[in-house]
């Protein structure tokens, strides 16, 4: 990561001024963590739900369900250096589990779901629906099936030390594996159309915009508790040894960790926050098919994150949340330039911006209320050349 | 901090090859408890590869063995809880966190999950302890990546010596290090070297005379003298490969 004094800005103030403690700022620590997420709150609570339209609201709910994702990857890519590109395949494992029961519920007990009956092939539930029938293990499923995937997966691949671009390119291929697979078991998941038309979530009609807030509210609330957690994850011990393993995995190693198993955990909660993103996006829209899962979205995924800031807390959720909306208005004005565009903005974010929008941020922040910070900025900028480059490649 | 026991290395017919060529070349090393050993030799001697090899970064044969425990065949993780530690030629700090978060994540290899999970509210006292003996003491709260190359330096040792390593490898400390800075690191090794086996592999002459308790050198991968620095300085093969060169240059 060539990034180093503006992402560093960050992840220093955030873990290292609560230890030393010694910087005597007048508005800091809990104080304005609790401030941060009672103004989050707020907006999210009280001033979105007054302002929008049902419509704009169930929109955001949608644009939350990215961010949540995000909020992972800020974790795996962000903290821990594992680019990956197939967040799409956690956040649909999620999204599946989350509308198989719902589509079992809609059909009622012993009933097939629609779209098995309109195939006709089936004259029985498939034996691995069946399970997904109990909320009690269609619930859980949702956030454990993406994460026991992910440590299956990770398992493989971080002992065998695959990393970098083979690991972005790996973790894309079981995106697009995922969507062959769905597609060509029409019969049962549903094929390209996925499963749609979900019409009841735990005995509420969908259909009735009061419950659709009910929805936004859920999504507003577990984005909430996942930034939360995200926060006490950077901040631990654990959160240090991340960066640490992502900034030099085989000086880790020399300290006597695995870092597989540091690198693991990460990937897996990132997963998990997936899931449950997927989880909740099948209420608030109301389908989840391939199209919804596949590369494009998980690339879409990871365009928000690095605009947004990645090694951020809120950076990624920011971001996703304005790139979704930028695709939302953007393509129904203009339709087809809107993948250029999002590439184009990747590119530039990730040559010229590689902190993402979050790094100007803190480096105002720095420039106002610690001069002594932005000169240590500037002279590391201005340093040796030479020095700079073989500390890069040392790392 | 004081480890429970001092131990030395032995090293026997160990042997590295790349690809055909052989870079080290059946070598014995046997560093005694509580030594200073200094490795030195030409460019291209497999100094570093025989560190890379005890502390298995590369595949060697042959043996190697750290009190009674054989390191050769276990995992680069492994070695290192067995009180292996070491440092790399170029300084590898953890440049985007603190001086003291980088001695917290040293001091922790064996932290359970539990304690991982939560954060750190305080200095630990081996991380302050360490602060004061590489002497940056004051600048705990700063990123190790705005820290001087020599500070780097010491940080790292520092990283070792929380860690409780018992045998510490360090692979050219000194180089590019202003003489105060080199005498402040000769005082460290001292330091450290009371209760653990010191091996240095370094290039520069005056530094080597100062603080070395013995040397070994090493050419083209197998030893070529070794003793008392006045010893090895007084064997013409060695003053023909390596010290007559570079005293001379010195002059
Ligand atoms: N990974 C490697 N692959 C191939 N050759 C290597 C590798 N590492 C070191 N060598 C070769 O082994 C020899 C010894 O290198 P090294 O141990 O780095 O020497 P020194 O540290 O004594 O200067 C050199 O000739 C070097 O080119
Ligand atoms: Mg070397």
């Amino acid at each position: 990561m060539t990034a180093a004094p503006l992402v560093g800005t960050d992840p220093a103030s955030a873990a290292g001024t609560p230890a030393g403690g010694r910087r005597g700022r007048r508005f800091d620590g809990p104080a304005r963590t609790a401030a941060g997420f009672a103004l989050g709150a707020a907006l999210l609570f009280a001033v979105a739900p007054l302002t929008l339209s049902d419509f704009r609201l169930s929109l955001l709910a949608k644009y939350l369900c990215v961010a949540m994702v995000a909020v992972g990857i800020g974790i795996a890519w962000g903290r821990g250096g594992m680019l990956t590109l197939g967040q799409g395949v956690f956040f649909g494992l999620g999204g599946y589990a989350m509308a198989m029961h719902l589509k079992l519920a809609d059909a009622g007990p012993g009933e097939l779901p629609d779209f098995m009956q309109l195939y006709g092939q089936l004259d029985e539930l498939p034996l691995w629906w069946r399970p997904f029938a109990s909320p009690w293990i269609a619930l859980p499923a949702t956030v454990l099936l993406p994460m026991a995937v992910a440590f299956g997966l990770g398992s493989l691949v971080f002992r065998r030390r695959v990393r970098g671009a083979y690991f972005a390119i790996l973790s894309q291929a079981l995106a697009a594996a995922m969507v062959i697979l769905l597609v060509g078991q029409q019969g049962t998941t549903g094929g390209t159309n996925g499963l749609t038309d979900i019409q009841g979530f735990f005995g509420y009609d969908l259909d009735d915009p009061v419950n659709q807030r009910m929805v936004y509210f859920i999504i507003a609330a577990s984005l909430l508790a996942l930034l939360a957690l995200a926060r006490q994850l950077i901040r631990s011990r654990y959160g240090e040894l991340l960066v640490a393993v992502r900034d030099g995995e085989e000086r880790v190693r020399f300290l006597g960790y695995d870092p597989a198993g540091v690198k693991l955990v990460g990937y897996v909660i990132a997963a998990g926050m997936a899931g449950l993103a997927g989880a909740l996006f099948v209420p608030a829209v109301g389908i989840i098919s391939p199209a919804l899962i596949g590369i494009v979205p998980s690339i879409e995924f990871v365009i928000g994150v690095a605009v947004g800031g990645r090694a951020t807390l809120l950076g990624p959720v920011l971001g996703a949340v304005a790139v979704a909306w930028a695709r939302t208005a953007l393509s129904e004005r203009f339709p087809g330039t809107w993948t250029y565009l999002q590439g184009l903005l990747f590119v530039l974010v990730v040559a010229f911006l590689p902190g993402g929008l979050a790094s100007l941020w803190a480096l105002a922040r720095q420039r106002r209320s610690d001069p002594a910070g932005a000169r240590w900025w500037r002279r590391s900028r201005a340093a040796d050349p030479a020095e700079t480059r073989t500390e890069v490649s040392a790392a | 901090m004081t480890g429970p026991q001092l131990d030395g290395l032995c090293v026997r017919d160990l042997r590295v090859t790349f690809d055909g060529f052989t870079a080290v070349d059946g070598v014995d090393l046997d560093v005694p408890p509580g030594d200073i050993r200094f490795l030195i030799g030409p460019n291209g001697a497999g100094k570093t590869t025989l560190v890379d090899a005890v502390t298995g970064l590369v595949r060697a044969t042959g043996s190697a063995r750290f009190g009674d425990r054989e390191l050769l065949g276990r995992d680069v993780h492994r070695i290192a809880r067995l009180g292996i530690g070491r440092t790399f030629q170029t300084a590898s700090v953890f440049e985007e966190l603190t001086v003291v978060q980088n001695l917290d994540i040293a001091a922790g290899a064996t932290r359970s999950w539990w304690t991982l999970a939560r954060r750190r509210h305080r200095v630990p006292d081996e991380v302050a302890a360490a602060l004061e003996t590489i002497g940056l003491a004051d600048r705990g709260d700063q990123l190790a990546g705005a820290l001087a190359h020599g500070q780097k330096q010491w940080l790292e040792i520092g990283m070792l010596l929380v860690s409780d390593a018992r045998l510490l490898l360090l692979d050219e400390p000194v180089a590019g290090m202003s003489h105060e800075e080199r005498d402040a690191t000769g005082a460290l090794l001292e330091t450290v070297s009371r209760d653990r086996t010191v091996v240095v592999i370094e290039h520069d002459m005056d530094f080597l005379r100062r603080f070395a308790r013995s040397v070994t050198v090493l050419h083209a991968g197998k030893v070529l003298s070794e003793g008392t620095v006045a010893q090895v300085q007084a064997d013409p093969r060695v003053q023909e490969v390596y010290l007559g060169v570079d005293t001379a240059s010195e002059a």
